[in-house]
């Protein structure tokens, strides 16, 4: 494992010199989202005892927690096909386990980061969640599943286009239809099984009961680990494919 | 200290390398001279473990880079041909995250920085963003990086590659000097006077095959001291001569103009495989 905390460092010291870039990044669609979905749009909607802004911010997390933890990979990528660095690390007497342990970190930090921005966030809006274990242990299993499969998928692609084509036909798509803005269980049926298979269904089910304080469902948080294990896995065995 | 046995790789259709035997002594500082795209960049790459090897076998310091591949990689230093230091981090940063991808502990590592940085001269910088830095200056890091675990072999990639000549120059004190301290350098270039200047051998590679093995003065007094370009009309024309007087004597009469030179490691080259280095 020597070796991780180096790969997790170097991201944590590029993070530190764009935090504030960062930050801002991070902030402006769950601003927009809050104000035109949750404030504008949503002031008359009504589910069971919640206003939409107590359903819609947990989805947000969920969804942000995706985005970001997912954005590793284009760090990735431009550290490999543009800055070469990646060369430094396959060089470097390390193993695919530490390298990959190091990149996945270093989605998860930043996803929680965006996390706590969201809550920054919501506060003005007079929003209380429950933001106990459980809910953090959802978003952490989100952020997982996520930086894990987009280790994967940055070692897989060939060129620095080929990720973003992956991000618009999985992560964009994911963040709309993934229980994020509404419920899931408001469609037809058919779409409803389609849509458990993605794994942001689960995370936004999980983070939206444990905020709101609502019985969890065990299953959820089963299926996010045994995602977030699987795309570590293809990580792992990902990292070869990445050299000539 | 470096064994090459039979190495090929393709890329596609594309033979890279067609079968390359060699043998680099420790101590020594080896130089692969060719053309772009005859295979001195795959060579490294694959000795350094960025590249699978199609087929054949290498053992550096008696470890075969297949079956302990971690081993070799603790064992080499690399300074590959395009920059590729993390331009938003400081000098010291840079080295830092090497010598922690490489194990070493924290106190060897705030006194190699120390050491290194005097070594190539740039302590003054060391807080310095990299991005800050010139082309030359980030030669010199990247050289500093490449020895920070102390590597027994250093494998340069045309290290002074689009740097102005005087810049060039201080990198070849530079490299010398590391060689002197003990390293072994496997140092690839397509720059002649580079191969003569700092390598005790050279080997010309075309089209991924080693056309000779040699010492940059046995392979010039191969073709004779003295060199004679001729222009007229059918183009240039070179001859080669043992003496300058013999040069000179063979002017007498000659009405094309002419230039009378050294012979280099490009005559070598050219007489060997019918092309240019450059």
């Amino acid at each position: 494992m020597q070796g991780f905390i180096a790969v997790y460092l170097r991201e944590l010291l590029i993070l530190k010199y764009r935090f504030k870039r960062v930050l801002a990044g991070m902030a402006v669609s769950p601003l927009l989202y809050l104000i035109v979905f949750g404030y504008a749009l949503g002031r008359s909607i009504q589910f069971g005892e919640h206003s939409y802004l107590e359903f819609l911010i947990p989805g947000l997390i969920a969804m942000a927690s995706m985005t970001q933890a997912f954005s590793i990979a284009t760090d990735i990528n431009v550290a490999r096909f543009y800055w070469n660095i990646f060369e430094e690390f396959q060089a470097a007497p390390i193993s695919n386990l530490a390298y990959v342990t190091g990149e996945v970190l270093a989605g998860i930090t930043r996803a929680l980061l965006a996390v706590l921005v969201i809550l920054l966030l919501s506060l003005p809006f007079g929003v209380v969640l429950s933001l106990g274990p459980l809910f953090w242990l959802a978003v952490l299993c989100n952020c997982f599943v996520f930086a894990s499969l987009a280790v994967g998928l940055a070692m897989l692609v060939k060129s620095h286009a080929d990720q973003s084509l992956l991000t618009n036909f999985i992560i964009t798509p994911m963040a709309f239809l993934g229980g994020t803005f509404f419920p899931v269980d408001k469609l037809p049926e058919w779409s409803q099984i389609l849509l458990a298979f993605l794994p942001l269904t689960h995370a936004s089910s999980a983070i939206r009961a444990s905020a709101l304080g609502q019985p969890v469902q065990a299953l959820d948080y089963l299926i996010l680990v045994v995602t977030g294990a699987l795309f570590f896995w293809l990580a792992l065995h990902s990292v070869n494919q990445a050299r000539d | 200290m470096i064994r090459i046995e039979a190495l090929q790789k393709t890329y596609g259709a594309t033979q890279a390398l067609a079968g390359i035997d060699l043998s680099v002594e420790a101590g020594e500082l080896f130089a692969f001279l060719g053309p772009n795209g005859a295979g001195k960049t795959t060579t490294i790459r694959i000795l350094t473990g960025l590249t699978r090897k199609g087929s054949g076998r290498v053992v550096l310091a008696g470890h075969d880079i297949e079956t302990e591949p971690l081993v070799v990689k603790r064992l080499c230093g690399l300074v590959p041909q395009h920059i590729n230091l993390d331009s938003e981090l400081t000098v010291t940063e840079n080295l830092d995250i090497h010598g922690r991808l490489f194990g070493m502990d924290a106190t060897r590592r705030r006194t190699r920085i120390f050491e290194l940085l005097s070594y190539v001269e740039m302590e003054d910088r060391k807080n310095s963003l990299v991005k800050q830095l010139s082309g030359g200056l980030k030669r010199r890091l990247m050289i500093a990086r490449a020895l920070m675990h102390e590597p027994r072999i250093l494998f340069l990639d045309e290290p002074t590659v689009g740097l102005d000549a005087a810049i060039r120059r201080r990198i070849w004190a530079l490299i010398k000097r590391v060689q002197q301290d003990g390293t072994t350098i496997f140092l690839t270039t397509h720059y002649i006077e580079e191969a003569e200047f700092l390598s005790g051998r050279v080997a010309f590679l075309d089209q991924g095959r080693i056309v000779a093995v040699d010492t940059p003065r046995a392979f010039i007094e191969q073709q004779g001291q003295w060199a004679m370009d001729l222009i007229n009309g059918e183009g240039m024309q070179t001859r080669y001569f043992a003496t300058r007087d013999k040069a000179t004597a063979s002017t007498a009469g000659q009405e094309a103009g002419y230039t009378l030179r050294r012979v280099n490691l490009e005559d070598a080259f050219l007489a060997l495989t019918g092309k240019k280095v450059r």
